[in-house]
């Protein structure tokens, strides 16, 4: 890949840029679930690796965080951008140099932050933690050339209208920009106090609502007629949709902070607006499931399919926790116990992880012309994946109940300690579960790559047998 | 050009995302700056320094750059007795929290009392200064304000400290760039929460508890108790340093890293710590072999275990 970055933009093969940034987040999701599975370890066994301070559990659980959603996510994201931007506009990627320094410039920039992180170097704010050196590169030269490039194409485009996944793109690379910069405005102008723990919020939540959810939906528009071959149910729905995250989901940022002492009437309406983004969610599922009318049996035979609708499928518990959660009755109860956990890990390793897999999946295949080298392997990875999380989710989910009864009713706090120590365990198994499919699936896109067979002319790569 | 350019949309997309900016931004905003700052907010703001995270005094967060919170009982200047006071001092070249650098941060009636009455600004961060919080009545309500005590009394950084002596010297400032540095808040929230806290851990936060902090570090998981008060639930510095050395110790079933390291190479006497010894006596004590652990060092003063238990023991 590196080959290219001095080449010029005529001689980059097209896809050269989405190829790159596969591979990049298929290893970042390794290095991150590796971490996670590490951290994890140390909940479970507190003197598991000892006496070095980067290896203690406080100098790596951020890293395991921004590894995945900056490394893992944002990378898949900015993958499928590469690829499903121009194929939606029947025309090339505007720069696919440019593409290829993103990506060189995004790995070397994501390795130096999480290692200065890992240093213990860290501004203090949760997700936003990179210092604030970190975050004017992050903005310079991984956020405005991604958004460049996928404006350009839009606006390059040989197609009448803009389909409905580069709405979300064209909106979703301008509003992370927007969110990024002004989230981490505390660090470059020293804001203080109430406003500062808001921000840090503010850009938490809006990170979530305006960049990783409409994008990994928008990757389901695409993922899920492109394979099955039918139209999108409702582009009307779309619309509701896109509209209803721009209005509702950047909006209740304070539910995150709801016994800090903010002023009441930001948390009263955080929480109503926490509760309309059932909205969005309810018209992304719906306009998803009923596209696959016809057609699903390829939930069983497809593999792309099967990531997609699980991920699809994840939503809901997502949303009516998401919805529900942050009124005040119910994040008394759960707010800062494992619950909370469970669900971030519900949407990022859940919900958002499975569309992204399907997009890598799909356009790594497309972008090479070569065949997945096996559906064993595939299959592996998807039910590593699914279990793992799901043990994870459900371990989380009971721990944090159990913290919660125990913050009621006034328990001696080691007391749930002890008796979230199984859960504990659990969660260990479940991320490790995860991580172990990872490694399967670095080594089968690998093979893919080189040994895959080769999609002739016109095929796509869904219709062709598996030999493996 | 035949396609179409999507004008509507793209309108009404500047105006959604617009009006939730002012709506979630702006109006906040504006609210949360208008609150006055507390006795807990000055005192926290005062002896935290500039900035808890990563900042130019303190690139790798060892704790540079930091003041020193010191409690005096007589006047360091005449050497006369007086009512015990909370000082803190800024040696030169420490730079000064968001209150003394933008005073209008501290909020109605702070502001104005802190330029008029404490003479912040005559504060000269080259010199250095000791700040003082005081108390007065302002449109008929008592407010507490911040006094520069290098204008008001005469106080020098180096008086007070000599003063006060190492053992009523708090390094606070330093303490909270561990406590972010080593990710304590990554377990441990400093936001009671209304439930058992309340009663059990202290009084939730108030608005003005904030103002000129930064990072405020609330954290928002809770594998561990709340610590906003644990400095009046806990006041024994043997317990932290044994908690901290290896929370097994006091805690057979805590799930807390070890915070040996924070130790550093010497212990208070100037002694090379053999961690390894220590480990192979703890682990026969451990599993059964022997009935007493082996004692925990005493730290240097210059440790960052000292910093960090300053900061704990100061959340009160």
């Amino acid at each position: 890949m590196l080959k290219y970055l001095f080449r010029r933009n005529e001689d980059i093969p097209p896809g050269t840029a989405a190829v790159f940034f596969g591979f990049s987040s298929i290893i970042w999701f390794v290095v991150g679930t590796g971490l996670g599975s590490f951290n994890a370890a140390k909940l479970a066994f507190p003197d598991f690796v000892t006496g070095s301070e980067l290896f203690s559990f406080g100098h790596m659980r951020q890293v395991h965080v921004l590894a995945v959603i900056f490394g893992w996510i944002s990378m898949a994201f900015a993958m499928a951008m590469m690829y499903i931007t121009p194929a939606l506009g029947n025309t090339k990627l505007w720069s696919e140099k440019l593409g290829v320094w993103n990506c060189f410039l995004w790995n070397v920039g994501l390795s130096l932050g999480l290692t200065l992180l890992w240093f213990g170097m860290t501004s203090g704010r949760e997700y936003s933690d990179f210092p604030w050196a970190i975050d004017l590169y992050i903005a310079a030269f991984i956020a405005l050339p991604m958004a460049l490039n996928v404006w350009m194409t839009i606006l390059k485009r040989r197609t009448q209208g803009i389909y409905t996944t580069n709405w979300f793109f064209g909106a979703g690379v301008f509003m992370v920009t927007i969110v990024f910069i002004v989230g981490n405005s505390p660090e470059f102008f020293n804001l203080t106090g109430l406003s500062e723990a808001y921000l840090t919020w503010w850009f938490a939540h809006n990170v979530l609502g305006l960049w990783i959810t409409p994008i990994a939906a928008a990757i389901a528009y695409y993922t899920v007629p492109k394979v099955t071959g039918n139209p999108l149910y409702s582009h009307r729905i779309g619309h509701l949709h896109f509209w209803s995250v721009v209005v509702f989901y950047s909006t209740p940022a304070a539910h995150h902070l709801m016994s800090a002492p903010l002023p009441e009437w930001l948390k009263s309406f955080a929480s109503v607006e926490g509760v309309l983004i059932l909205v969005p969610a309810i018209a992304f599922v719906s306009n998803l499931l009923l596209t696959m009318t016809g057609k699903w049996h390829m939930f069983v035979e497809n593999v792309e399919i099967k990531y997609t609708i699980t991920g699809v499928m994840l939503a809901i518990p997502l949303n009516m926790q998401g919805g529900f959660q942050q009124t005040r009755a119910i994040n008394w109860y759960i707010h800062g116990t494992g619950w909370i956990v469970a669900h971030a890990h519900l949407a990022l390793l859940g919900f958002s992880t499975f569309l992204e897999a399907a997009a890598v999946y799909y356009g790594l295949q497309t972008i090479l012309r070569r065949k997945l080298y096996s559906l064993a392997l595939a299959n592996f990875h998807f039910w590593f994946l699914l279990i793992g999380f799901a043990i994870y989710w459900i371990s989380m989910t009971i721990a944090g109940l159990i913290q919660g009864a125990g913050k009621i009713y006034e328990v001696p706090y080691i007391d749930v300690v002890i008796a979230e120590h199984p859960y504990m365990i659990a969660r260990w198994i479940g991320g490790t579960m995860v991580f172990t499919g990872n490694i399967v699936w670095l080594y089968n896109m690998y093979m893919t790559a080189k040994a895959g067979t080769e999609i002739p002319e016109g095929r796509l790569p869904h219709e062709l047998a598996y030999e493996r | 050009m035949a396609f179409r350019e999507y004008k509507i949309g793209s309108r009404l997309f500047g105006v959604a995302l617009g009006g939730s900016m002012v709506i979630t931004l702006y109006m906040p905003t504006v609210d949360m700056t208008s609150v006055a700052v507390t006795e807990m907010g000055l005192t926290k703001q005062l002896s935290y320094g500039r900035i808890g995270g990563f900042s130019y005094e303190d690139p790798f967060l060892r704790g540079d750059g930091k003041p020193k919170t010191v409690v005096l009982n007589k006047d360091p200047k005449t050497n006369e007795p007086i009512e015990t006071v909370q000082a803190f001092v800024y040696e030169a070249g420490t730079p000064f929290p968001s209150g003394i650098n933008h005073p209008r941060t501290l909020g109605p009636g702070a502001t104005e009392l802190s330029t008029a009455q404490g003479r912040i600004e005559e504060a000269n961060h080259d010199n250095g200064a000791v700040f003082v919080i005081s108390r007065a009545t302002h449109n008929g309500e008592t407010v507490n304000y911040i006094e520069n005590a290098s204008a008001t009394r005469g106080w020098q950084p180096s008086q007070v400290l000599n003063a006060a002596g190492d053992a009523n010297t708090h390094l606070i400032g330093s303490g909270k760039i561990m406590f972010v540095r080593e990710g304590c808040w990554w377990c441990h929230t400093l936001l009671p929460e209304q439930t058992q806290d309340w009663q059990y851990f202290g009084i939730p936060p108030r608005l003005g508890d904030y103002n000129g902090e930064s990072p405020t570090a609330f954290g928002s998981d809770r594998k561990a108790p709340d610590l906003l008060h644990v400095g009046s639930r806990n006041a024994s510095k043997e317990w932290m340093m044994m908690h901290f050395f290896n929370p097994r110790l006091v805690q057979p079933h805590s799930i807390m890293p070890r915070y040996d390291y924070l130790w550093g190479e010497n212990d208070a006497d100037g002694k090379a710590i053999d961690y390894d010894a220590w480990r192979t006596a703890y682990n026969d004590y451990a599993h059964g072999k022997t009935v007493i652990p082996p004692d925990v060092p005493n730290y240097a003063a210059d440790s960052e275990i000292r910093y960090l238990i300053d900061f704990i023991m100061s959340l009160k």
